[in-house]
């Protein structure tokens, strides 16, 4: 039942291997996108503000696979983009990583926007009270503490980028969801089983991910 | 204005607004000038390309409409499907015996682990194997069955916290009258909490519109984004002006409904015979497995 495992007409293990690539890469830039969009989102810059509020809103109204889909149809496609890549499968993956860090990071920017709130008004007053400036405030006072308090939120958002990037099946960048496409078409009977182990995957990669961050989550939070 | 981040702006401070406020207009102008310069480049500035969008009715009545039609048709089947799915599974995962809540649970952490893409192409197999369904709708079914299985377990938590968001008091004074535990739920329990979590279902619908997509991309329903193609090939490859369209469409759709969300939720927390309490889906997503979909 299970022999469509051996078959060396099936890369599992590299499949699943480009899941995590595209996790862990989406997930960094989507940190650092998110949080420059919450930067702007609270700065003192009206214009900043409404640029921020404005991206957030579209995007997050947007479906993913029309922002992947768009990556790969418009900037490689139409306007002849790369980010560098040279053959189609490098191309395909930087789009989705692309298109993942432009969605991902409206995400990230909410949990954060939310942590900021949870900050005392008395520490930012205290710190402008030494004469700290609006930037030293924020990344010295108020960020550090959004962050220890948003780990279990941003741990969520994780959590949901990983199953998101099956999307990448969209623009026939070949991970999981790809190849579990076309094992069913190929494997049909051994239906279950296919679904089974590709199931089974997707929980051992986001299971790990929610209790160790869900404990770290504990270990660093700012006790109140 | 103060926050908590900065002060009410003096006059220096202000100054020093509009002076950053300029310099991030040059720079936004900058990289919307370069788009546009890079678009026009390959032509896709056009009239031609745009101009069937305002002038020409077909392209309205023969690819966006009916795409629009069938992404609202699968996600309202969806929804409709679910709510009832998950309702059962809330109340499951609530219940006092232990053979219930642990089978339940596992089966609501189960669907909610998973990517929703692999339930539709599971399905999509499992219908075209088993099952007679025509290959035209087949699509549709695979659609609605894998939203149904993700939405129903994410429902199953919203109805969960509803019901938890309930003072104990609800439940100890109907046990006084002398209610049973199904008239406690049906009676006392269940319209409470739907009051309390009706946002967060339509703030849910929001995430079932946009996985419909998913339907379009990989199993070829034919919704909203499926049409790009169609058009692209009978309007002289106009991507870029047609994926516009689309996406405008989609965020008009799930903006009234992100607003009718927030719209409901302030009506539910004015309101005098409600407990007051609202079910913050940002809640649900935070809990293990949570989907951001």
């Amino acid at each position: 039942m299970f022999d469509f495992l051996d078959s060396p007409q099936y890369d599992l293990l590299g499949a699943f291997w480009v899941t995590v690539q595209l996790t862990l890469y989406s997930a960094v830039g989507s940190l650092i996108w998110g949080t420059l969009l919450a930067g702007m989102r609270v700065s003192p810059v009206p214009l900043m503000r409404a640029f921020g509020t404005a991206y957030v809103n579209l995007v997050r109204n947007t479906p993913l696979t029309i922002v992947v889909v768009s990556c790969s149809l418009v900037l490689n496609q139409t306007l002849g983009f790369a980010l560098g890549g040279e053959t189609f499968k490098d191309i395909g993956f930087r789009m989705a990583v692309l298109g993942l860090v432009a969605y991902t990071g409206t995400f990230v920017c909410e949990a954060l926007r939310s942590g900021i709130n949870t900050v005392p008004v008395g520490q930012a007053e205290a710190a402008r009270a030494l004469g700290l400036s609006f930037f030293q405030v924020l990344t010295l006072i108020v960020l550090p503490q959004a962050f220890r308090s948003v780990v279990a939120p941003l741990a969520n958002v994780l959590i949901a980028l990983t199953k998101n990037t099956t999307v990448a099946a969209a623009i026939g960048v070949a991970e999981a969801a790809l190849l579990m496409k076309e094992m069913v078409e190929n494997e049909a009977d051994a239906l279950f089983a296919v679904f089974g182990v590709f199931a089974l995957g997707f929980v051992l990669l986001t299971l790990p991910t929610g209790l160790l961050l869900g404990w770290v989550a504990k270990r660093v939070a700012v006790k109140r | 204005m103060s926050s908590v981040l900065y002060d009410t702006p003096g006059p220096k401070a202000r100054l020093r607004n509009i002076l950053y406020s300029a310099v991030f207009v040059v720079l936004v102008g900058l990289v919307v000038w370069w788009a546009l310069s890079v678009m026009a480049d390959k032509g896709q500035l056009a009239a031609d390309k745009w101009k069937p969008f305002v002038t020409d009715g077909a392209v309205w009545t023969t690819f966006l409409l009916p795409g629009l039609v069938e992404t609202l048709k699968a996600a309202g089947l969806a929804l409709v499907i679910a709510l009832p799915l998950g309702a059962l599974l809330g109340i499951g995962r609530l219940s006092d015996h232990a053979w219930v809540r642990g089978p339940v649970g596992a089966v609501v952490e189960f669907f909610r682990a998973i990517p929703v893409l692999l339930m539709m192409i599971f399905a999509n197999a499992v219908f075209a194997q088993f099952t007679p369904i025509a290959s035209e709708v087949r699509p549709l079914y695979a659609v609605v069955t894998g939203l149904v299985l993700y939405n129903a377990s994410v429902i199953a938590e919203i109805v969960r916290a509803g019901i938890l968001s309930l003072p104990y008091g609800q439940t100890d004074a109907a046990k006084a009258i002398g209610m049973r535990k199904g008239q406690i739920m049906g009676y006392v329990l269940l319209p409470q909490a739907v009051t309390a979590m009706l946002p967060a279902l339509v703030s849910q619908l929001v995430v079932i519109v946009k996985d419909t997509a998913l339907g379009g991309a990989i199993l070829g329903l034919s919704e909203l984004l499926f049409q790009i193609r169609p058009i692209t090939a009978n309007y002289g490859a106009n991507t870029i002006a047609t994926i516009t369209v689309v996406a405008l469409i989609y965020i008009l759709v799930n903006g009234a409904l992100t607003q009718l969300a927030a719209w409901l939720e302030g009506l539910m927390r004015r309101r005098k015979k409600s407990t007051g309490a609202v079910v913050d889906i940002k809640e649900i997503d935070s809990q293990m497995g949570g989907g951001v979909a």
